[in-house]
């Protein structure tokens, strides 16, 4: 036993931490550092960047463009990128269509989709939740009939993550009206610019727009735009959140959140001190930081040995612990910054983030963005599954209950 | 011991619900937002015709003959349908007045109460966190006048507000001063919270007023304070219970309707033991606004200026407090939560529950502040 990083690690850290410093544009960083969602064109950019190098799709194996690193060194990327306030590169795309891609794809398919995903020119949305199926995901209703070489789609997503600015569209359907709710179920990638889409902006408490509904109308989607077998979507479809909830953990982020929090204490002030002085402030960090440190370990038990069925029962807990503590910290960063805390910080359009030129918060540069991200992370233990979802299959798959 | 309210009180609670009923549906609601300052004319006339603005004051005070019950009573019904409207900010403001010994301050109550005249009161202070016992703004005498200098925050109101009253610290104590808001070296900075309540920064910069703007000095300075963010702290409180209330029961209704795995979602004993928290969260709460209300009630039995009974008060408003940001907070998430992606969004009224609780929580000292200052009360500090 050795739990701690390797020398190697610890050196393909300070390589990685030498070209973020070398290569992420002022811009890039600056606008991530407010934290709010990036802008497409951010994230492109920067996702070329990295692409040159090889570095863009951490998660994927050698064979479709990736690096082929161990658990542990994505895991090290991906904290070296946030430290730096690098733009995430889009996940729907890289990390949950293109896995089911290049595992259950046609060779056409793959040829087709993973270079633009790769690249960062091509963006992804996730078509899975509609208004009557949400937890209940099996009970879709959106449908596609067979019509010659091509599907006619009916129906309606919601809560399509960053569908305004999307490409593609990975959508649920009902293809077999007759079986098995489960066994009904294909996959097929859509592109949103087809005539018979219709995206409406669903606007959040944050007042950003991240999510939207989409409605089909008569949608004509080729049939080679199937994923694998007819029927066989929700296999697929389990295989894609058993992915995004492995990686909802979010340790990275919630440590740059930390190390964000402790610059705001560093600056407020609370009777005359800092605010990183006041014990009570002092208490209420260190159990963040202690509860983080949990569960960055569980995380990093789970990456060293991806293929220990063992690991699965720790992977399916900490979406739970990190999707709370997300919470947990954005409202402690609002509750350091006082009374500019409670400050709603629009732009003059009335989206979120400072845009326009002559935008004057009333808040401090260190606080912009707080506010809006304390009110956001609600939706951290509804979205990717709710919590008591996660937990009834923690009950069930794990203790067995 | 009489828990239920008087005709007269149910009689209040009733025109108040009228009103949210008839006039203040969701779109008005976010009209008023939206076009107004955060004091919409339209409603804050009927707050006056109705007798909402003095329903809280003691007849001896110029108002309607009423107690901090009246005030709870009305802020209960505004916040259930999240009303707003500075009202709380208005109770502060006006039991100031109404503590002072001075009758040129006397004289303004009625106006007030009539609408005419719009205060807010300053019980923020810039950097203080929400810790209203920290006052930093400061006085001098200048001839027969003051000059007054400082930083204040969170003044809710005060944009559309033709005096705001002032707490500062000089020469001869705490005092509390009525400045027009228009007065020179008065900016105002305005802008939105997180629950769509209307505030602004309020810098003095040497503003300079006349001797009859003086509301109170000293002893008595410190009581008429006292009382104001007692009495503003149950109003700010029992409008938290209504939101929670709403909060609470607009979830029932959602998990009775809201169909998953082909049950209602209220099936799932998980979600109904969270909902039996939730209420006894509320039921707590509203206990203890009965406790700091009957507090309130006997610290003004004596015309509410010089009482022991402020310090029991200060304990049982504290309790409330404390209880109301832990409560609110929790009611608020476990309403989003249980409304899955739907609570997140803009159009429902869930989200804003929990803003409005959020805030709330903030506003006049956050649960530290209280619990220190409940257990200095109790301790007879
Ligand atoms: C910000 C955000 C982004 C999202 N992005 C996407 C996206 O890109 N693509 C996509 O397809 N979807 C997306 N979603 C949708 C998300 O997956 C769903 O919101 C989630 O699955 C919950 O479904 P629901 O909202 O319909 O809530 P419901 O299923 O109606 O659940 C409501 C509440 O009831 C509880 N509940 C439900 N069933 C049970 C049960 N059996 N036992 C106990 N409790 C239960 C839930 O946990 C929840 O608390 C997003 C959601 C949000 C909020």
């Amino acid at each position: 036993m050795q739990p701690s990083f390797s020398d190697g690690d610890k050196e393909f850290r300070q390589t990685v931490r030498a070209f973020i410093a070398d290569n992420l544009p002022d811009d890039l960083r600056r606008r991530a550092r407010w934290d709010y969602h990036p802008n497409r064109e951010d994230q492109a950019r920067w996702c070329a960047i990295l692409d040159k190098q090889g570095w863009s799709m951490p998660h994927w194996p050698r064979e479709f463009g990736g690096p082929g690193w161990s658990g542990i060194r994505k895991y090290i990327f991906e904290e070296e990128m946030r430290r730096a306030y690098a733009p995430t590169v889009d996940r729907i795309g890289p990390e949950l269509v293109a896995p089911v891609l290049y595992t259950f794809g046609s060779e056409a398919m793959k040829a087709r989709f993973l270079p633009g995903i790769r690249s960062g020119e091509t963006f992804w949305a996730q078509g899975f939740s509609e208004p009557g199926a949400g937890s209940d995901l099996a009970s879709l209703r959106t449908r596609a009939d067979r019509d010659g070489d091509e599907y006619l789609v009916n129906g309606q997503k919601t809560w399509t993550t960053e569908g305004h600015h999307a490409d593609w569209i990975f959508l649920l359907v009902r293809t077999d009206q007759e079986v098995k709710p489960q066994q009904g179920i294909s996959a097929l990638l859509v592109d949103l610019k087809s005539p018979g889409i219709t995206m409406r902006p669903i606007r959040t408490l944050d007042e950003g727009v991240t999510v939207n509904e989409v409605f089909f109308e008569d949608v004509r989607v080729p049939a080679e735009n199937l994923v694998g077998e007819e029927g066989a979507g929700w296999t697929y479809a389990k295989f894609l959140l058993t992915n995004e909830r492995t990686n909802s953990a979010e340790v990275p982020h919630t440590k740059r959140d930390i190390a964000q929090l402790r610059d705001i204490a560093a600056r407020e002030v609370k009777n005359g001190r800092p605010l990183m002085e006041d014990p009570e402030f002092r208490r209420k960090l260190a159990r963040i930081e202690i509860d983080t440190l949990a569960l960055e370990f569980a995380v990093l038990r789970v990456l060293s040995n991806e293929h220990d069925p063992e690991n699965a029962n720790i992977a399916s807990l900490v979406k739970v612990r990190g999707s709370e503590l997300r919470q947990r910290v954005a409202e402690l960063a609002d509750e350091a910054l006082g009374d500019a805390g409670l400050a709603v910080l629009t732009s003059k359009e009335g989206e979120h983030g400072p845009i326009a030129e002559d935008f004057d918060p009333p808040v401090p540069e260190h606080g912009i963005g707080i506010s809006a991200k304390a009110m956001f992370r609600r939706a951290t233990t509804i979205y990717g599954g709710a919590n008591e979802i996660q937990r009834t299959l923690i009950a069930r798959t794990v203790l067995g209950l | 011991m009489i828990f239920e309210l008087t005709p007269e009180q149910q009689a209040i609670a009733d025109s108040v619900r009228r009103f949210t009923e008839r006039e203040y549906d969701w779109d008005s609601r976010m009209r008023a937002i939206r076009g107004s300052e955060g004091r919409d004319p339209a409603h804050w006339a009927v707050f006056a015709e109705l007798g909402w603005l003095g329903a809280g004051l003691p007849e001896e005070a110029g108002g309607f003959g009423g107690s901090a019950i009246e005030n709870a009573v009305i802020a209960q019904e505004l916040g259930k349908a999240l009303v707003n409207e500075p009202f709380a900010v208005h109770v502060a403001a006006i039991n100031l007045l109404a503590s002072s010994p001075h009758a040129a301050i006397a004289e303004m109550i009625e106006p007030v109460m009539m609408g005419e005249t719009r205060i807010a009161a300053a019980m923020h202070e810039a950097g203080a966190r929400g810790d209203f016992r920290m006052i930093a703004t400061r006085f001098d005498r200048n001839g027969d006048g003051f000059t007054i200098s400082g930083a204040k925050s969170l003044v809710e109101g005060a944009a559309s507000a033709d005096l705001i009253l002032v707490p500062a610290m000089g020469d001869g104590g705490l005092a509390v001063f009525a400045i027009p808001a228009r007065a020179n070296g008065v900016a105002l900075r305005p802008y939105r919270l997180l629950d769509n309540s209307h505030v602004c920064d309020v810098t003095l910069d040497e503003v300079a007023v006349a001797g009859d703007a003086l509301v109170a000095m000293g002893d008595e300075g410190e009581l008429a304070f006292a009382r104001a963010v007692d009495e503003a702290l149950i109003a700010l409180c029992a409008g938290a219970l209504g939101t929670m209330e709403a909060a609470l029961w607009a979830t029932r209704d959602y998990l009775l309707t809201r169909t998953q795995f082909r049950v209602p979602l209220a099936n799932f004993q998980v979600l109904q033991h969270r909902m039996a928290d939730m209420l006894i969260e509320v039921e707590m709460t509203r206990s203890l606004l009965f406790h700091a209300l009957g507090a309130a009630q006997a610290a003004m039995a004596d015309g509410g200026i010089a009482s022991v009974d402020a310090s029991a008060r200060a304990a049982a408003v504290s309790a409330l407090k404390a209880q109301t940001g832990h409560a609110g907070l929790h009611v608020g998430r476990e309403a989003i939560q249980m409304h899955g992606g739907i609570g997140v969004t803009e159009e429902l009224a869930i989200s804003h529950h929990y803003r409005r609780l959020f805030v709330i929580n903030r506003l006049l000292g956050d649960e530290a502040v209280h619990l220190e200052r409940f257990a200095k009360a109790v301790d007879g500090e």
